[in-house]
């Protein structure tokens, strides 16, 4: 019988209930963090599935059926221009603004997660590597510094002129541009991100469970990966998701420059500059595309906040 | 003659540790703060040795300089038969299994975004080569041998009261099968009703599995509950060590004295009778000691030597060892070396 309670018992031990499973429980709890997931989820696949239904070549001049207002401005304006063909109108040029949305969403998102991928990473590594060895400090957070100090939006204009027709021959013109814009927002918006896990870093690591680790004989690198990081996910938590919106935007600046993507090529930055000049006759150019930016960015927004609850257990608990 | 004993588990000689000052525009090292300013002492195998002292006299440093969690500024370090103190720290790895700490403050010792089951596992992880399920198997037999059920083991830290986390710790250290745990005032956030049963865990475990402790404490009533020995610090260096009845009955130095007096006494009527020793003043700056006996500015039996010269460690008694001039004269000759 006790043979039997002890085999139960260890059978519990080795079965255990999946952790992600608690903080899916917990991310269900907040609301915001659902709603904002489930925008995300709609808006990425409105842009990654949409054209796939609305196969309208965003590019197709139409000049014909230029200016074409939504199709909902029937109900204001009994005059208006209006096409069920063409739902969200058609812009200057006749090029359909459905698909144009698609399309620059496409650009626009992926844009925005690699560059804020890419600058928490690096962030990330220079602020542990600051914070935990004392011997880089001040080499890191001086070029930390340097870099804070650059004008950023003269040197990425400076690196799209230098590394423009390189990159665009050998990987052609759009993924040449992708790669350049990635990466040139990508280094230029790490330094928030280094400070803040340098700081959270050195605090942590003063705690007594780092101690404790030490007394074990854990290495640096499993210091940092078991002890460090998993204590300041929060604050890269919240400089990823600023970050990715910081990247859009940035996006959307250098394309108005005329330094982006090539003209014919649709982001939701640029489809927004392009339409400000007529910002008010055709405000629905500037709101569709502004609209489509500000809730991806509160959706990721939320989205962090929720996910830092649940992946704190002291939250998670209660 | 006498000393036909075993090898000591432990043994340190003068072990210094100072820590660097900076100041200034140009952070120039002005000075260093003297927390453990040549200290010695043996642990033998299987014993509790006591480490006494007031707040701020190095106890705590000590503890972890002798297992190397610091770069010690001077001194020997044996443990084991192995001198770990100059090993440079990677060295020290393979090491870390025969000597283990448990922290003082429960809440701040266990990391908080890892489940109790992780945190014991962690010893295992780094020094075993067993499978997923041997650890497991282990670690749940660890929370059996301090008293914590198995099926918290997938809880966090946060949700245990502060002698189960300090149950955790103890967990940890045992993990690998320790000779020599050094205990930093493991009972110093605790509840009283809390200390008395960790203090009482500790023991078992030490008959259990034969370990050998360096127990660092203020609490001298529960030193006296625990330790063989007993080693009083004061201000960087050990003032006295003595077999513990010694020490309580009979304490030589002035300050031990002058410590042992506060020590409540729960009889009020011999409470009152009792004398206290209070000394005057503070404690001077650990990065400027007086110059002579580091005690001579409070104590109360100061004599001119003792602002001149330091005193030197002596055997005063078997057993017992004093850092003080008023036994100069009864310390025999060759009893007069240092220890």
């Amino acid at each position: 019988m006790t043979d039997q309670a002890v085999d139960t018992a260890v059978e519990e031990l080795t079965k255990p209930r999946n952790q992600w499973l608690d903080v899916w429980d917990q991310f269900k709890t907040h609301k915001g963090a659902v709603v904002g997931l489930g925008f995300l989820i709609f808006i990425t696949l409105f842009c990654a599935i949409g054209p796939l239904i609305w196969d309208v070549d965003p590019g197709k001049l139409d000049i014909r059926n230029k200016d074409v207002r939504p199709i909902y401005m029937a109900i204001f304006d009994s005059e208006a221009k209006t096409s069920w063909a063409r739902p969200m109108g058609t812009d200057h040029l006749g090029r359909d603004i459905m698909a144009n949305t698609m399309q620059g969403g496409r650009i626009s998102l992926a844009v925005g997660w690699t560059a804020m991928i890419l600058a928490v990473l690096i962030g990330t590594l220079v602020g542990v590597f600051a914070g935990y060895f004392k011997r880089l400090d001040g080499l890191l957070m001086r070029f930390t510094d340097l870099v804070l100090s650059l004008p950023i939006l003269p040197l990425l204009l400076v690196m799209m002129l230098l590394f423009r027709d390189p990159l665009r021959a050998v990987f052609g013109p759009e993924q040449g541009i992708f790669i350049l814009i990635v990466t040139g927002i990508g280094i230029t918006s790490w330094m928030q991100t280094a400070r803040i896990v340098r700081g959270d870093v050195m605090a942590i690591k003063e705690r007594e469970f780092v101690l404790a680790a030490r007394s074990i004989g854990t290495p640096a690198r499993r210091m940092i990966t078991r002890h460090l990081l998993p204590n300041v996910l929060s604050p890269i938590m919240v400089s990823a998701t600023l970050g990715l919106a910081t990247a859009i935007i940035t996006e959307s600046a250098l394309s108005f420059l005329g330094l982006g993507f090539p003209s014919d090529f649709p982001t939701w930055g640029k489809i927004l500059f392009d339409s400000v000049d007529r910002m008010t006759a055709f405000p629905e150019r500037v709101i569709w595309p502004g609209l489509a930016i500000s809730l991806t960015v509160l959706s990721v927004n939320y989205i962090g906040d929720g996910l830092r609850d649940a992946l704190d257990p002291r939250i998670r608990g209660q | 003659m006498l000393d036909q004993t075993p090898a000591p588990l432990v043994r340190v000689r003068d072990l210094k540790m100072h820590f660097p000052i900076y100041a200034g525009l140009f952070r120039r090292r002005v000075g260093e703060v003297k927390a453990v300013d040549g200290v010695s002492f043996d642990v033998m195998e299987g014993e509790t040795l006591g480490l006494v002292g007031e707040s701020g006299c190095g106890k705590s440093t000590c503890g972890r300089a002798v297992l190397r969690l610091y770069d010690i500024t001077s001194g020997e370090i044996a443990i084991d038969g192995h001198d770990i103190g100059t090993v440079p720290q990677p060295d020290l790895r393979s090491m870390r299994p025969t000597m283990q700490m448990v922290f003082q403050d429960p809440q701040a010792s266990l990391n908080p975004r890892m489940t109790v089951e992780a945190i014991i596992k962690e010893p295992l992880d780094e020094h075993t080569t067993l499978s997923e399920a041997e650890k497991r198997e282990k670690v749940a037999e660890l929370m059996d041998a301090v008293g914590l059920n198995r099926k918290f083991a997938k809880r966090y830290p946060h949700a245990f009261s502060g002698g189960q986390r300090q149950r955790i710790g103890i967990a940890r250290a045992l993990a690998l099968n320790p000779k020599f745990i050094v205990c930093d005032e493991p009972i110093a956030a605790l509840d009283v009703s809390i200390q008395a049963q960790v203090v009482n865990l500790l023991e078992d475990l030490q008959e259990q599995f034969g370990l050998t402790y360096l127990f660092i404490s203020h609490d001298l009533s529960m030193v006296r509950h625990i330790a063989t020995r007993v080693a009083v610090m004061y201000l960087g260096k050990v003032v006295e060590l003595s077999p513990r009845e010694a020490l309580y009955a009979d304490p030589l130095h002035p300050y031990t004295k002058a410590l042992l007096s506060a020590v409540p006494e729960p009889d009020p009527t011999l409470g009152t009778a009792k004398e206290r020793i209070i000394l005057q003043g503070d404690v001077p700056s650990p990065s400027n000691p007086p110059k002579g006996c580091n005690f001579c500015t409070r104590c109360p039996v100061v004599m001119d030597i003792c602002k001149q010269q330091e005193p030197v460690t002596h055997e005063v008694q078997p057993g017992r060892f004093v850092a003080c001039h008023l036994f100069n004269d009864t310390a025999g000759p060759t009893a007069g070396q240092e220890v």
